[in-house]
């Protein structure tokens, strides 16, 4: 029913806003309320890497052979790109450059798609290796088995729902990509790829933070 | 009562703008989306209380032959899980919350309507796996999932439970989300934050819990998911996890959902007794800064539920006093609701007996659960039925008898009716003297030492067994009577008028039932809450 009431500023006003200003505020109060449900949902997989590694340390350093730091510091770079990219279609979008707007938001996907093509590189990897928990996992030192076992679960289950945000990104940026062809953006109304340019940057900095707890643990003196 | 006017039945209002299925299953008016919810739960809350009524039945005797101890588990724990998670937690908010938050604020929606109706459907799949789970024979393992029972050795369907709990718990997630929104941005001119309502302020803080806490059951039940498909060995000591932390992180989300559950009670009780003693709240802004201070407070005391179960007694000790900190934003509740009541107006309609139930019972779960954050005490109680007795004189006690207060309360303004009396108050009456029959003789039974979650007992105890199952016979009765009148009322009710109890607030100045877009102009406010006039000065005696 609220759709049926806009249009008649050309801001996508819905019935129960007063102005689009209002609008826009709460969307952003939104999405920062959903980000911070995100930050106590990998909050969980956090606090149990934390309380495990203090339990186990040797067993958690021993398994930094296995993960390949060139391939995770790509991806860290690649993400850092992806976040710049994103900041620069949301300027387009802000300024109204419609064309600017769409190769940035490719420019991400494309960036995207890279750092899950080089995560699935890794996850093969780890399944060739018998890294796989519950698949016939196996670890040497052998007394290590159990341990190192349960990093490789918090390995899998931390980057695996972050890889899962990141594809659910790339459909919203898709998404984005339709209704900025259909000239939905302009200096007026940019809300949509605001709030995505939100969550691209929060999925981000979840990354920052896997990448030393994971890949560096065992390299430091 | 007085009834106003008797106007026409046929104005357009929110309930008959629109007639097909369509209209109401694809609604995003906040009103309807709260009404779906009222119906959703309310079946839930007779699925879950029926599993209490076969509890009962099976503890009448002693020998406990009514059910096998096996089937016996599997009712308490689908008697916790259905409670919990599908009636307690989402009833007052999904609710009234959904259908008053926006009107009390002088809004015309929440701030995300498509999300809200979203929240809904997420519920309902949720619940529909737990259903999945009952009809496929259930769970055993108690509401909390304890890993490793959960993970390893339960041959039930934790696995269809514990995934309707989380798939549950996204609805709650964006409630919350969409009422913070909603207050923070959606207020109407005038509606400053010292003038809302004190429902709002409870809800308010109620969503800041279900935003912060319910992630973390999420991903708890997740990991146990995980660990019991492919075996890793997160909390099974026996393949290298820790146990204990599953309770860390269960009871993070789960104490917290303590509050998610009575909070909003609270603001109901704050609304009804103003109302009903036609004078302001008596220290507003105590009360609305205790509903925060509970939920600041819900986060730092989970440790309590685990004094006997491998907490250092260093941690013991501080989670015993953080928990004793929460008496403290509970009582100045309680004693503002009393110093309202002092010399005020007070009338004794329905709702207002439930509100005096509720400050009856609500104190005794209260100071009962002082004595269980009290280490010594709490190893002689832990897991007897003195604990059952504590958080069911808080849950259904509190929450409860808040939810038919709210009921009570504004039934009026949602289906445009009035309700029997006379039948009311004998419902209410009956509630109140079912509830304490069934939950009183549970505190001796569990000082005297009977362990909760077992299906047979020693003979002496069957006394107090016997009144409680017949406290719960006079409960159910009471709960049934309700459920006739009102379906009864929405045909045959008088009409309500806009304000049949001459209560204040922005809901009260609008049609019942109201509009669809709620106000045809937004109001500009210019004075508190519970501006009830002057009642204070009137001399009594």
């Amino acid at each position: 029913m609220a759709e049926t009431l806009v249009e008649t500023t050309g801001t996508h006003l819905q019935h129960h806003f007063a102005d689009s200003e209002q609008q826009l505020e709460t969307a952003t109060l939104g999405m920062w309320t959903f980000l911070i449900t995100e930050v106590l949902f990998f909050g969980g997989m956090f606090a149990s890497y934390a309380i495990y590694r203090a339990m186990y340390p040797d067993a958690f350093r021993s398994t930094s052979r296995f993960m390949d730091i060139s391939l995770g510091g790509t991806n860290t770079a690649v993400l850092i790109c992806s976040s710049l990219t994103m900041a620069l279609a949301v300027r387009s979008a802000q300024v109204s450059k419609r064309k600017h707007l769409i190769v940035f938001l490719c420019m991400t996907i494309c960036l995207g798609f890279v750092f899950l093509v080089i995560k699935g590189i890794e996850y093969t990897r780890k399944w060739n290796e018998h890294l796989v928990p519950g698949f016939h996992f196996q670890f040497e030192p052998h007394q290590y088995q159990q341990h190192a076992q349960l990093l490789f679960f918090l390995y899998f289950c931390m980057t695996g729902v972050h890889a899962l945000h990141m594809i659910i990104g790339v459909g919203l940026l898709t998404a984005l990509i339709i209704m900025a062809s259909r000239k939905v953006f302009n200096e007026h109304y940019y809300t949509p790829v605001e709030m995505i340019g939100l969550y691209w940057h929060f999925v981000d900095i979840v990354w920052i933070f896997l990448f030393p707890l994971l890949y560096l643990i065992g390299h430091h003196t | 009562m007085s009834t106003e006017v008797i106007r026409p039945v046929e104005t357009v209002n929110y309930l008959n703008a629109q007639h097909s299925v369509k209209s109401w299953l694809l609604t995003i008016d906040h009103k309807r989306i709260a009404i779906l919810y009222l119906v959703t739960i309310s079946v839930f809350f007779l699925i879950g209380g029926s599993f209490a009524a076969a509890i009962r039945i099976n503890l009448a005797s002693p020998e406990g032959n009514f059910f096998s101890a096996e089937t016996y588990n599997r009712l308490f724990s689908m008697h916790g899980i259905v409670m919990v998670f599908l009636f307690l937690v989402p009833s007052i908010p999904t609710t009234f919350g959904n259908f008053l938050i926006p009107i009390m604020i002088g809004a015309r929606d929440v701030a995300f309507p498509k999300l809200n109706l979203l929240s809904y459907y997420i519920f309902l799949t949720g619940g529909l796996f737990a259903l999945f789970a009952v009809v496929h024979g259930g769970v055993d393992t108690g509401w909390t999932f304890y890993a490793p029972y959960s993970s390893t050795y339960s041959n039930s369907y934790v696995l269809a439970a514990a995934f309707g709990v989380f798939i549950a718990g996204f609805s709650s997630i964006i409630t919350g989300l969409n009422f913070i929104v909603t207050i923070h941005k959606l207020r109407a001119p005038g509606m400053t934050w010292g003038r809302l309502p004190l429902f709002i302020w409870a809800h308010y803080a109620t969503s800041l819990i279900q935003v912060l806490g319910t992630p973390v059951l999420a991903i708890t039940l997740l990991l146990l998911a995980v660990e019991r498909i492919a075996k890793v060995g997160i909390f099974d000591p026996n393949i290298g996890g820790d146990p204990i932390l599953f309770q860390h992180l269960f009871w993070f989300y789960s104490h917290p959902a303590v509050y998610i559950m009575i909070l909003p009670g609270m603001g109901v009780i704050s609304e009804l007794v103003s109302c009903f003693s036609k004078k302001r709240v008596f220290g507003y802004d105590f009360v609305a800064f205790s509903s925060m201070a509970i939920a600041v407070l819900s986060f730092i005391v989970w440790g309590h539920h685990m004094f006997i179960t491998g907490l250092s007694m260093y941690a013991g000790l501080a989670f015993s006093l953080l928990s004793f900190l929460v008496a403290v934003p509970s009582a100045i509740k309680v004693f503002n609701w009393t110093a309202t009541m002092y010399k005020g107006s007070i009338s004794y309609d329905t709702p207002m007996l439930y509100v005096f139930g509720f400050i009856g019972l609500f104190t005794i779960g209260g100071l009962t659960g002082l004595y269980l954050a009290t280490l010594a005490v709490d190893v002689q109680t832990h897991g007897t039925y003195f604990v059952v007795a504590h958080f069911h004189y808080v849950m259904v006690g509190g929450m409860l008898m808040a939810f038919l207060g709210a009921l009570h309360f504004w039934w009026p303004k949602m289906t445009g009716r009035l309700y029997s009396d006379v039948w009311s108050k004998v419902a209410a009456v009956l509630i109140f003297a079912g509830f304490n029959l069934t939950f009183f003789p549970q505190f001796i039974l569990g000082y005297m030492g009977m362990p909760r979650r077992y299906h047979a007992y020693p003979p002496e105890f069957q006394t107090l067994n016997v009144l409680s199952s017949a406290g719960a016979t006079v409960l159910g009765i009471g709960y049934v009577i309700p459920i006739i009148y009102l379906l009864w009322s929405l045909k045959h009710g008088e009409p309500a008028g806009k304000n049949p109890w001459g209560a204040a607030g922005l809901e009260w100045q609008i049609e019942s039932p109201p509009t669809t877009h709620n106000f045809d102009v937004i109001p500009t406010v210019t004075e508190e809450a519970y501006n009830y006039g002057p009642a204070e000065e009137v001399i009594i005696g």
